[in-house]
């Protein structure tokens, strides 16, 4: 009995030693309710209701694009060396709650091996990212020859702002893979979570408030991406959009399209893997993911090459 | 001096004060030596099509309005037959051969260019208005550069993109603006062909000539049959070649306007593509810089090419203790500036490229006036026939005024002033673009703080309007994406084995 509460956190309290969390959105390094007031059950695969997960609108994309730009500049001017301590710090501390994940995955239909293996990877993967913030421009920046009295240097600096648009499946993993390389890039962001499975992304931000990263870096927000795309593609203040290539084509249209408008840089990557045969094969699936996922490639797509000419002269 | 001079030697001084004229007798550059068709069929398949007058357009010499030779509209199955051409080129030809095969053609395409750079810059001044003596010493040595640069590139491209094989990406769409029209196609054929694709190139419909011509290089070359088509046309042609199925990569140089247009047009293809696009580069002037040599920077940033340059320093930031100073010098040395016929070696502001241009330019201008600046033009006489335009500053604009925040893409300076650093900084990146700003400083420690904050792909620092086929260039925002030049301008010709990325 005792043990099944344990594997059940977030179900009907009847003891005081289990108490359901309310999951909410996380921006500017806060917990707020979506301005909507709406919500949405979200069930376990026998259509159990585990948790209310808030219906975000514009409005909530709207304050956390302005939470994200306001922090970019925050994040970006961490020298590399602290930026890669606060990303491993995330590894540290999500290492530390890697129960409750694991709970939350088995929750939402995972196996007790995938959950473990998928949260595994995601650790690995954080440690693997935090690295590349001092390499990223030893490896990829140039000093360039040019043919006059220059110091001619290229070095990549962070695009800005960045809508990231989740896979549904692995919902952490997923997430992680676009997340990791656009804080690596010093960019700043706003995740719209996995619909069918928002809760470890949600728990997520409770790892990212207790890691340094400050406040406005990373901003979450959960609900339907027919209602939070089209405004975060539209936002004229959002540089980049990352998705999945599990997106709808339909999104993925509309993201090309709208993003026109300032033109935005549309990526999208490759991390999918349905719950099925996430517990089907656990083991290769993953690693075939976080292969895919640790590429520094990634970094470089969502950042920009700035040029500089600097005179040399007596 | 002398003062000193009149007191000793009074009356050898007053026999002397006879006014000295000072100004430069004609120096034309000889068109005798260059050769050029009065039409032009389209370059498919390694040979010309025949020149077709029912689907023909003219392009004329901006310097006296004149027509100058007649151009082949491609139509969609001319593009279609061009497309078909790269693809055969592609995977039967080009995309087999090594990449020291490939190198030896791009080395031998940079040398007959630089053999022929007299040619081909007089035809570029005659046909896109541009002065000789930056058609000479800029447009055409670079072109041959960039050439030189990519072709050593071609078997090293392994060393390029660490912990990847990268591949060609096959087809290449590229269309290029009429500002730089040598100067563009070699930013665009020299990377994708070292990288292993095949391309087909629609010059802009007002500078068609030095693409033409570059076709009679090629055949000199002997490059393979359909690994470079030229297309020549309009927008139409344009959209032909953006909306043929079968081509893996569109590099399109031009506004901003038409950038978008192409995003949305490619929106269900997730077709790989680089974009450059317009700008409207800051020139931040700080009190300790050498205000001389300063303006002489100032001159270069705007009136470089009439200003039909994406990255000029259309505004100029000025710091507030020399700003009547700088505006003064400026003024007096726009008076020494001859606008005038682009052969002539003396001139240093050439014709605008075309009559559209030059309105869009004047209505610039005037709404600038509307909306409350006052405009100062060079005294330069013009010429009577072509389209000219004086050098022009703007002065009294505010950071909401048009003529501050869109392109002009003309020899049209505006002059804010700013008291601190970080004001200036706000002002340079407060406008959509984002391809290139200039720092004018004796301070070395404040180039690299102010360039580190300047959201732009390119910042120029002491300098401006430089380039170098080893310098990336390229924009932030709506500038564009994707960098040309340098190591990362091979980025946007490969396709890499990403672990299972797309893009």
């Amino acid at each position: 009995m005792a043990n099944e509460q344990t594997n059940h956190p977030t179900s009907q309290a009847t003891t005081m030693n289990s108490i359901p969390k309310t999951y909410k959105n996380y921006i500017n390094g806060e917990f707020p309710r979506t301005e909507s007031g709406r919500y949405y059950s979200v069930e376990a695969l026998d259509g159990k209701h585990i948790a209310n997960v808030g219906l975000s609108s514009k409005k909530d994309v709207r304050n956390a694009v302005q939470a994200a730009r306001k922090a970019q500049a925050t994040w970006a001017q961490k020298t590399a060396y602290n930026r890669g301590q606060i990303m491993y710090r995330i590894a540290e501390i999500l290492s530390g709650r890697r129960e409750q994940f694991i709970n939350e995955m088995i929750l939402l239909g995972y196996s007790q091996e995938a959950a473990e293996l998928e949260i595994n990877a995601c650790i690995e993967l954080i440690v693997y990212f935090a690295g590349w913030t001092d390499k990223i421009d030893q490896v990829f920046g140039s000093v360039n020859p040019v043919a006059s009295d220059h110091f001619n240097f290229s070095r990549h600096e962070p695009v800005g702002v960045v809508g990231i648009i989740s896979p549904e499946t692995p919902s952490l993993l997923g997430m992680l893979g676009l997340l990791l390389p656009n804080m690596v890039a010093g960019n700043s962001q706003v995740i719209i979570a996995s619909k069918q499975f928002p809760l470890p992304t949600c728990t997520f931000a409770e790892v990212l408030a207790t890691s340094d990263v400050p406040a406005g870096t990373v901003n979450i927000i959960t609900g339907l991406k027919s209602e939070l795309i089209p405004p975060i593609s539209q936002h004229m203040d959002v540089d980049v959009l990352v998705g999945d290539v599990s997106l709808d084509t339909e999104f993925r249209v509309l993201c090309e399209v709208e993003s026109a408008s300032n033109m935005k840089r549309v990526y999208f990557w490759e991390s999918f893997i349905s719950l099925d045969e996430l517990n089907s094969s656990p083991n290769e699936t993953i690693s075939t993911c976080v292969h895919s996922l640790k590429d520094p490639y990634h970094i470089l797509h969502v950042q920009e090459v700035k040029t500089t000419w600097h005179p040399i002269s007596e | 001096m002398s003062e000193k001079n009149s007191s000793v030697l009074p009356t050898q001084s007053k026999q002397t004060t006879v006014p000295i004229d000072w100004s430069y007798a004609e120096a034309p550059e000889s068109i005798s030596h260059v050769t050029f068709n009065k039409s032009y069929g389209l370059f498919i398949n390694g040979s010309f099509t025949e020149y077709n007058e029912n689907q023909s357009f003219e392009s004329t010499n901006p310097a006296n309005g004149e027509c100058l030779y007649r151009c082949t509209e491609a139509s969609e199955s001319d593009v279609d037959a061009a497309v078909k051409a790269a693809r055969t080129a592609f995977e039967g030809v080009w995309g087999n051969y090594s990449g020291t095969q490939r190198s030896h053609y791009l080395y031998r395409i940079a040398r007959l260019l630089q053999e022929r750079a007299r040619e081909f810059a007089v035809l570029e001044s005659m046909d896109g208005g541009k002065p000789i003596r930056e058609s000479r010493d800029i447009d055409i040595p670079l072109a041959a550069a960039y050439f030189f640069y990519y072709a050593g590139w071609a078997d090293k491209l392994s060393y390029a993109f660490p912990g990847k094989t990268p591949k060609p990406l096959g087809v290449c769409a590229q269309i290029i603006p009429w500002n730089f029209p040598l100067l563009m196609l070699a930013w665009k054929i020299a990377p994708a062909l070292a990288c292993g694709n095949t391309v087909v190139l629609k010059p802009a419909e007002t500078t068609s000539l030095t693409a033409l011509k570059f076709c009679e290089l090629l055949q000199d070359v002997g490059l393979p049959d359909g690994v470079v088509n030229i297309v020549t046309g309009a927008a139409k042609t344009g959209e032909y070649l953006v909306q043929h199925p079968d081509i893996d990569k569109i590099a399109f140089t031009g506004s901003t306007e038409v950038g978008k247009v192409i995003q949305r047009s490619i929106a269900e293809r997730q077709l790989p593509s680089t974009f450059e696009l317009g700008g409207k580069g800051a020139f931040i002037l700080f009190d300790d810089a050498a205000l001389n040599e300063a303006v002489e920077g100032i001159v270069n940033a705007i009136f470089f090419n009439q200003g039909h340059v994406c990255c000029a320093g259309s505004r100029l930031l000025v710091q507030e203790g020399v700003a009547e100073k700088v505006i003064d010098l400026l003024k007096k040395r726009m008076q020494h500036l001859i606008v005038g016929d682009p052969l002539d070696k003396n001139t240093d502001i050439g014709a605008i490229n075309s009559k559209e241009q030059l309105e869009t330019i004047q209505r610039y201008v005037k709404t600038g006036i509307q909306e409350g600046a006052t405009c100062f033009e060079c005294s330069s006489s013009l010429p009577t026939s072509g389209y000219y335009f004086p050098p022009t500053i703007l002065t009294g604009v505010s950071q909401s005024s048009s003529v501050v925040q869109e392109e002009i893409f003309g020899p049209v300076l505006t002059i804010q002033t700013f008291r601190t650093t970080d004001e200036a900084i706000e002002k340079a990146n407060n406008t959509p673009y984002g391809l290139a700003n200039g720092i004018w400083t004796d301070k070395g420690s404040k180039i690299f703080y102010v360039g580190s904050k300047l959201k732009s792909g390119v910042v120029w620092s002491n300098t401006y309007n430089k380039f170098d086929p080893t310098s990336p260039f390229g924009g932030y925002k709506e500038s564009g994406k994707g960098r040309e030049g340098g190591l990362s301008g091979l980025h946007a010709y490969v396709k890499l084995d990403n672990n299972g990325g797309v893009y």
